[in-house]
C-alpha cells in the first residue's frame, strides 16, 4: 500500500498508484455472464490521461467541478481519476434519483461538467427539470448508439486528447469531493469532503480491513455512496488490488460473480444481506434430516472454534460447501449503509463469513466505528476506527446520549449552507444526531435517533422536509411529515417508517376521496420514500414567528397518543 | 409479433404466478412495490423471470425508476 501520510491529494496518490502497480489487474468489468473488461493499472492510466488531457482542453482547471452520474462501470472510476488528476472537485450523484432530482442536484453542487451514461442523459434531457437547468458547460455521455441524438452532449469515448495532460496538486485541505448525503426537495446537504478527509479515511480502514494486489472487491453499491467510492475505488486502488464491476445486479449474476472471481470483499446493504441470510437458510433447511444434523453439528464446531478471531482457513474447510458458493476466498462482507440486525450478522459470522458492521455517516468520511472481529460482536457496531474521537453528550441513567464525532476524516460543512455547517459542527465535534451508548469494552452501541429522518434497510437516507413537496396543496388546513421514531422514539433502527400529520379543516371529514388523493401522491415518490401511515391532530401547529412549523414542538404534541392508534394504514 | 396488450397480459399473468398470486389480480395500472410488498430485490428476481419468458435483456437502467405493470410491459415491448 501506498505510505498515504505522504501525499497532499487523491490525485497524487492514485496517479502514483497506476505506476507502482502498473503490471496488477485494477478493473474487471461483466455484464450478465459476459466478461466485458480486464484492465491492469497501466492500462487504466492509458484510458485515463487522455481524457485528463480533453478535460484540460475544455478548460477544466483546478478547483472546476465535475459531476458523475453513472452505475457503477469502469468509465466511472476512469472519469473520477480524470477529475482528481486535473485538479477538480468531484460531485458524485446517485443514479437512482429521478431525474428532477439530480437537476436539483447538479445546479445546487455548481457542476460545470457532466460524465454520465447516454440513458441517463436521455432521461434527464426530457424531464421538466431541465428548463431551470444548472449551468452546465460540457456534458459526456457514455455508450451512446451510433445514431443517437446527443442533446448537445459529447461522446464520451471519442472525447480524449494526445498528449500528456498536466497533473495539478492540490493542498490537503481543499475540496476533494461534494456527497450528497440526502437532501433533494427540500435542502440539499452537499457534504464538502476533503483530501485530508479521504486520506486518513483511507489509512484507518485499511489498517482493520487491508487491501493488496490480489485480494478482488466486488462493487455492488453505487460508487457515488462513500462506503463503494472509499473500499471500491480508493482504498483497492491505493494498495494494488482488483475491483469487479457487474453490469446488472440480478441476484443470480451477483451469486455467479463470487465464485467466478473468487471475491474476497463485498460492501452490501443490510436489505441485500438479509435476503443471502433468507436464501442460505431455504437451502438449509430444505437438507435430509440426516445432512441437517451433521451440518448443525459442524456450525457448531464452527462457532466454538471462532469465539475469538475468525479463522477462515478453518471455518472454509468445516463449512466448505458454503464457503465454495461464495467462492471460497470471502474474507468478510462489508455491510453499511443503515442497520443491520445482530442475528444477520450472528448467522453469516457463525458460518465462518465475518461482516464488517460498522457505523459512519457521509459528513464523518464513511466510518466512525467498525467491527474489529476481536473478538466478533454482533450487538455493537464495533470500536472507534483509529484516530476517530467518539463521545456520547447529555447521557441518561443508561448511558445513552448523543454521538459526537471529532475526526481528520469530517467534513468540512455544508455547501453554502453555513448555518446548518454550524450546527451540525460544534467546536470541531460532529454532532450525529444518532443515540447510542459506549459499552466497558468500548464498543459502540446505537439505539435509535435524535433527528427526525430515517435510513431505510436499502442505506436511503430520507428526511420528511425532503418528501412534502409532494403533498403540496393538500385539501387540508395544514400537514407535515415526520419520522414515526422521531414522535415515539422505540430504542430501534429498524424498520423506520414516515407518517404524514394532518389537520383537517373545521368540519372536513377524513374521506375516501382525500385518501386516495394522499395515495395518489405517495405514489409519485420512489418506493422507499414514501409514507406508511396518517395521524390526524385536531389542533393548530405551533409555528414561529415566520409561521415555519416548530417540529420539535408538534412531536411532543403528537407524542401524547399511542402510536399503534394514531397512525392510519394507507 | 406480439402486440403491447397481449405483452401487458402475459407480464401480469407471469407475476401473479411469480408471487402465488390468483390470475387476473394484478392490473397494468398497479404499483407493484405496493401491490406485491416487495423490495427492489425481488423485483429483480421478477425482471429475471420476465427476460427468460420474452428471450429478451432488459438493462437494469431501462427499469430504473419502473413502478407499475403498464411501463414495465412497454419496456419490454421495446426491446421485442
Amino acid at each position: 500500500m501506498l505510505d498515504l501520510s505522504q501525499y497532499q491529494s487523491i490525485g497524487q496518490a492514485l496517479k502514483d498508484s497506476l505506476d507502482q502497480f502498473a503490471n496488477e489487474v485494477c478493473l474487471i468489468e461483466a455484464d450478465r455472464e459476459r466478461e466485458k473488461e480486464r484492465l491492469a493499472y497501466r492500462d487504466f492510466k492509458v484510458r485515463a490521461h487522455p481524457l485528463a488531457k480533453g478535460l484540460q482542453g475544455a478548460g477544466f482547471s483546478a478547483g472546476g467541478r465535475a459531476s458523475i452520474i453513472m452505475t457503477n462501470q469502469s468509465k466511472w472510476l476512469i472519469s473520477a481519476y480524470a477529475v482528481f488528476f486535473t485538479g477538480g472537485v468531484l460531485v458524485p450523484l446517485d443514479y437512482k434519483l429521478t431525474p428532477e432530482e439530480q437537476w436539483q442536484l447538479l445546479k445546487h453542487s455548481g457542476a460545470k461538467f457532466l460524465i454520465t451514461e447516454y440513458p441517463i442523459w436521455r432521461q434527464l434531457c426530457t424531464s421538466a427539470g431541465s428548463s431551470a437547468a444548472a449551468d452546465l458547460q460540457t456534458v459526456l455521455v457514455t455508450e451512446a448508439p451510433a445514431n443517437a441524438d446527443l442533446a448537445g452532449a459529447l461522446r464520451w469515448e471519442a472525447f480524449r486528447e494526445a498528449g500528456e495532460p498536466v497533473f495539478i496538486l492540490r493542498k490537503r485541505h481543499d475540496t476533494a469531493c461534494i456527497v450528497y448525503s440526502s437532501g433533494t426537495g427540500g435542502r440539499p446537504k452537499g457534504c464538502m469532503m476533503t483530501h485530508e478527509n479521504y486520506l486518513e479515511q483511507c489509512v484507518a480502514l485499511t489498517s482493520i480491513y487491508p487491501f493488496w494486489p490480489g485480494v478482488r472487491y466486488l462493487s455492488i453499491l453505487p460508487t457515488n455512496h462513500a462506503i463503494d467510492f472509499m473500499v471500491g475505488f480508493f482504498g483497492p486502488f491505493t494498495c494494488g488490488a482488483t475491483v469487479v464491476h457487474l453490469r446488472t445486479l440480478r441476484p443470480e449474476y451477483v451469486r455467479e460473480a463470487f465464485a467466478k472471481y473468487k471475491i474476497t470483499y463485498v460492501s452490501l446493504v443490510p436489505l441485500v444481506l438479509k435476503n443471502l441470510q433468507k436464501g442460505l437458510q431455504v437451502r438449509f433447511d430444505a437438507l435430509p434430516s440426516g445432512k441437517r444434523r451433521v451440518f448443525n453439528a459442524l456450525v457448531a464446531v464452527n462457532k466454538a472454534l471462532t469465539r475469538g478471531q475468525p479463522r477462515p482457513g478453518i471455518s472454509r474447510r468445516l463449512l466448505k460447501q458454503v464457503h465454495e458458493a461464495f467462492g471460497g476466498e470471502l474474507r468478510a462482507i462489508i455491510v453499511g449503509g443503515a442497520f443491520t440486525e445482530p442475528q444477520t450478522l450472528q448467522f453469516f459470522y457463525d458460518l465462518g463469513i465475518p461482516v464488517a458492521n460498522g457505523y459512519g455517516l457521509t459528513e464523518a468520511g464513511t466510518a466512525i466505528t467498525v467491527n474489529d472481529l476481536k473478538p466478533f460482536r454482533a450487538d455493537t457496531v464495533g470500536k472507534p476506527l483509529p484516530g476517530m474521537e467518539v463521545r456520547i453528550v447529555n447521557p441518561a441513567p443508561d448511558g445513552v446520549g448523543e454521538v459526537i464525532v471529532c475526526s481528520k476524516t469530517v467534513m468540512s460543512g455544508y455547501l453554502n449552507d453555513p448555518e446548518l455547517t454550524a450546527e451540525t459542527i460544534v467546536d470541531g465535534w460532529l454532532m450525529t444526531g444518532d443515540l447510542g451508548r459506549i459499552d466497558e469494552t468500548g464498543h459502540l452501541q446505537l439505539s435509535g435517533r435524535k433527528k427526525n429522518m430515517i435510513v431505510t434497510e436499502e442505506g436511503k437516507n430520507i428526511y420528511p422536509e425532503d418528501i412534502e413537496t409532494v403533498f403540496e396543496s393538500l385539501p387540508v388546513k395544514e400537514f407535515c411529515v415526520f419520522a414515526a421514531n422521531y414522535i415515539w422514539p422505540k430504542r430501534s433502527m429498524v424498520g423506520e417508517q414516515l407518517v404524514l400529520v394532518a389537520h383537517l379543516e373545521s368540519g372536513q371529514q377524513y374521506s375516501e376521496e382525500l385518501k386516495r388523493d394522499i395515495n395518489a401522491r405517495n405514489n409519485r415518490l420512489l418506493n422507499y420514500k414514501r409514507i406508511h401511515g396518517v395521524v390526524l391532530l385536531d389542533e393548530d401547529f405551533p409555528r414561529t414567528a415566520s409561521l415555519k412549523i416548530k417540529r420539535n414542538l408538534l412531536a411532543e404534541r403528537l407524542a401524547k397518543f399511542e402510536a399503534a392508534a394514531a397512525i392510519l394504514p394507507l | 409479433m406480439r402486440t403491447l396488450e397481449q405483452t401487458t397480459k402475459e407480464v401480469l399473468d407471469l407475476a401473479a404466478k411469480h408471487f402465488q398470486l390468483p390470475a387476473g389480480s394484478l392490473a397494468p395500472g398497479d404499483d407493484f412495490f405496493k401491490k406485491l410488498g416487495i423490495d427492489s430485490l425481488q423485483t429483480l428476481e421478477m425482471l429475471s423471470r420476465l427476460e427468460n419468458h420474452f428471450g429478451i435483456e432488459l438493462p437494469d437502467y431501462e427499469v430504473q425508476g419502473v413502478s407499475d405493470f403498464k411501463t414495465l410491459a412497454e419496456r419490454i415491448q421495446s426491446r421485442l
